[in-house]
């Protein structure tokens, strides 16, 4: 055991498919943490104004907390998409010569198969999303997000990117948990329906927003 | 009955040449006889007729040796659940239908010939630990060693795994987890298995990886395609015993 390297098993273990993909599980773990964080944070919008921005006023304020927080938060992302590239192309070379007909056994869903293309999409609208905030004239939040809104294509591609959430978490939070092993005869199911909730509850909420900000002219003002 | 198909079969001579489809009318065919029944129908008109028969591999045709198996429309084994290609029973087609049959198609499965594919990299896993090393004698009384039904129901539900590689085949990913999973879940789950368990999820998943097998993206196309209908379950299972593997034991 003590052969100089300590952490040998731990080299050979992420370098394990199994590995490999529990580092995808566990980064999508706190990845959907940090989803429903940023969640909790935008219903505030939905009690007004007032309740918004100061919200906003109150995370502004932790200071130095914020850049950490976002340091480790890119971190997470950016193991996410490492780790999910790798699999993605091994996954390809896995299977050299394409089937000349394509049919699904009955286990793959439309979410499951466009996996790698909607956190594609995803990490296409983090940019955008991060422009639209950190770019802007600095005003208060509520104003920021009606201006960035109140646009029709902009909205538009805010709810198409949050449809591509909503499909990547639908696969991507049970998924997880069968990779980390968390799979039961008792509990099967109830995993399986509260992380289909989930992703449902997270797309509606983010959803809600650019739809009130559309076709309610009173929404945040 | 009698019905008239289309056979649009993938033909390659030997690992190395380029395969091509090829299409033959399957003349009259009862719905009564087994799909490997109606290849051996075309292989002796073939014959007759002064070509090569298409080669396959098969065996025990009761549905238990996992030697059979070639891709039908798309679909490992053909389109009945929980069914061998040799236990797939013509009635499941219509007159006039066409069959695109072609093999298992993963890096670690080489072609060699038509419709026969290397499989070999199934044993080589199954040598890095698929088994109890220790002699076990003669069988022993039963009880001897307590398992109680729910937990070898579990088991038998891993060792129903007949090894064809349709769970390879169907995988998006070309991945053999669901295989390992069925083959680390019968031995874990055991009394006779439990010494070994660490040792064995390292070993047999490495040996995995290294015969380049994809990853599983959990999309359960194995479990569908399963003759012998493995739960994915297994492969949950055969996650938490390579974690804790990895993990916990003091094996590397």
């Amino acid at each position: 055991m003590r052969n100089g390297v300590i952490m040998h098993w731990l080299a050979a273990t992420l370098k394990s498919s199994i590995g490999r993909k529990s580092v995808m599980a566990g980064s999508g773990l706190l990845l959907a943490i940090f989803l429903f964080a940023h969640l909790a944070g935008n219903a505030m919008a939905f009690f007004g104004r007032a309740t918004f921005d100061a919200y906003a006023a109150r995370l502004h304020a932790t200071g130095p907390l914020i850049p950490v927080f976002e340091t480790a938060l890119a971190l997470v992302v950016l193991i996410h998409i490492y780790f999910g590239l790798g699999l993605f192309f091994e996954n390809l070379a896995a299977r050299p010569s394409r089937y000349e007909v394509v049919a699904n056994s009955g286990g793959q869903t439309f979410a499951s198969m466009t996996m790698p293309y909607t956190g594609l999409l995803i990490l296409v609208f983090i940019f955008h999303h991060l422009a639209g905030f950190y770019l802007a004239d600095s005003s208060t939040v509520s104003d920021l997000v009606r201006q960035n809104l109140s646009r029709p294509v902009t909205a538009a591609y805010y709810i198409f990117s949050l449809l591509a959430l909503t499909l990547h978490t639908s696969h991507g939070f049970w998924s997880m948990t069968q990779t980390l092993g968390l799979s039961h005869p008792k509990y099967d199911l109830l995993i399986e329906r509260l992380a289909l909730a989930a992703s449902i509850v997270i797309g509606t909420v983010f959803i809600l927003i650019p739809v009130l900000v559309l076709f309610r002219p009173g929404f945040l003002s | 009955m009698k019905i008239n198909l289309t056979l649009k079969i993938r033909r390659q001579s030997s690992p190395d040449e380029k395969g091509q489809f090829r299409t033959y009318p399957s003349g009259p065919i009862s719905t009564d006889i087994s799909f490997l029944e109606m290849l051996d129908i075309l292989n002796e008109r073939l014959t007759r007729e002064g070509e090569e028969p298409v080669a396959f591999d098969h065996d025990c045709r009761e549905g238990i040796c996992g030697t059979c198996g070639a891709v039908v429309n798309g679909i490992p084994h053909g389109p009945a659940k929980k069914t061998t290609l040799c236990q797939l029973h013509m009635r499941h087609f219509r007159e006039g239908d066409t069959l695109v049959i072609e093999p298992f198609r993963a890096r670690a499965f080489k072609l060699e010939k038509d419709l026969v594919v290397d499989r070999s990299a199934f044993d080589r896993i199954i040598r890095e630990g698929g088994y109890v090393s220790v002699n076990t004698g003669s069988a022993p009384e039963a009880n001897t060693i307590p398992v109680p039904q729910n937990i070898a129901e579990q088991a038998m539900n891993g060792a129903e795994c007949i090894g064809c590689g349709a769970c390879v085949a169907a995988c998006p990913n070309a991945s053999a987890m669901l295989f390992v999973g069925a083959k680390i879940s019968q031995l874990a789950l055991l009394p006779q298995g439990g010494p070994e368990r660490s040792r064995r999820a390292l070993a047999m998943v490495r040996k995995m990886d290294e015969l380049g097998f994809g990853n599983c993206g959990n999309e359960r196309e194995c479990e569908a395609a399963c003759p012998k209908g493995i739960s994915i379950r297994n492969i949950a299972r055969m996650n938490r015993e390579f974690l804790r593997a990895a993990i916990c034991s003091d094996e590397e």
